[in-house]
């Protein structure tokens, strides 16, 4: 069992650290681009990558106990409702006349031509 | 110690997000940055229960999960429809052909 202890707390480690890492990065998104589209595009990075590597990387660090399976259910929770909520904002905003500045939605009639 | 790196990266993310929330210029920008603070919090409670050793406290994070997905729900709905029970009547829909 020893082995397998340094290279489950090595990979935890790297799950972790790689977690961190889009939840930063998704931050400086949020904060950085220049639009609310973007802005939206930056958020839902760590609401997916950033939970599921963090959590991947607690559930190795607990093993196969009762926490793995809290961990899971958050993961699971999360999975499902992120994608929700960012779809719900999405719609929210576009519905109440807010349009992405390059306007390179395409609007469907092929003679009218975007930049 | 991996475990202070995370606290110090989300807490990093949460400052970035807040930052975004006082700065954001429209409405939906402010329920996006909430929105990401919550997500934030779940996994700062779960990463500061595992770093004392004290792992209970993910029924928090889940419970703070579920309650934050209601909350943006719920302010969206407000902002939409100008009431969070039941709703009397639809707003005109603002340029809907464009």
């Amino acid at each position: 069992m020893s082995e397998y202890e340094g290279i489950l707390q090595l990979l935890s480690w790297v799950l972790i650290a790689g977690g961190t890492f889009f939840v930063v990065i998704g931050a400086i998104g949020t904060l950085r681009f220049p639009d609310f589209w973007a802005r939206l595009h930056a958020a839902s990075v760590t609401e997916s990558a950033g939970v599921i590597l963090l959590l991947a990387g607690l559930c190795l660090h607990a093993g196969w106990t009762l926490v793995s399976v809290k961990l899971i259910f958050i993961g699971l929770f999360l999975f499902i409702t992120g994608p929700t909520s960012t779809h719900a904002i999405a719609n929210a905003a576009l519905v109440s006349g807010l349009r992405p500045k390059s306007q390179s939605v395409p609007t469907g009639n092929p003679d009218e031509y975007q930049p | 110690m991996i475990f202070a790196l995370a606290t110090f990266g989300i807490l990093l993310a949460m400052i970035l997000v807040l930052i975004r929330l006082i700065k954001g210029p429209t409405l939906y920008d402010r329920v996006l940055a909430v929105n990401s603070f919550g997500t934030h919090t779940v996994l700062l409670i779960g990463v500061v229960g595992f770093w004392n050793g004290r792992p209970d406290f993910l029924d928090i994070a889940l419970l703070y999960a579920l309650i934050n997905f209601v909350g943006t729900i719920a302010i969206l709905k407000f902002f939409r429809y100008r009431a969070i029970g039941d709703v009397m009547w639809t707003p005109p829909q603002k340029d809907e052909d464009s």
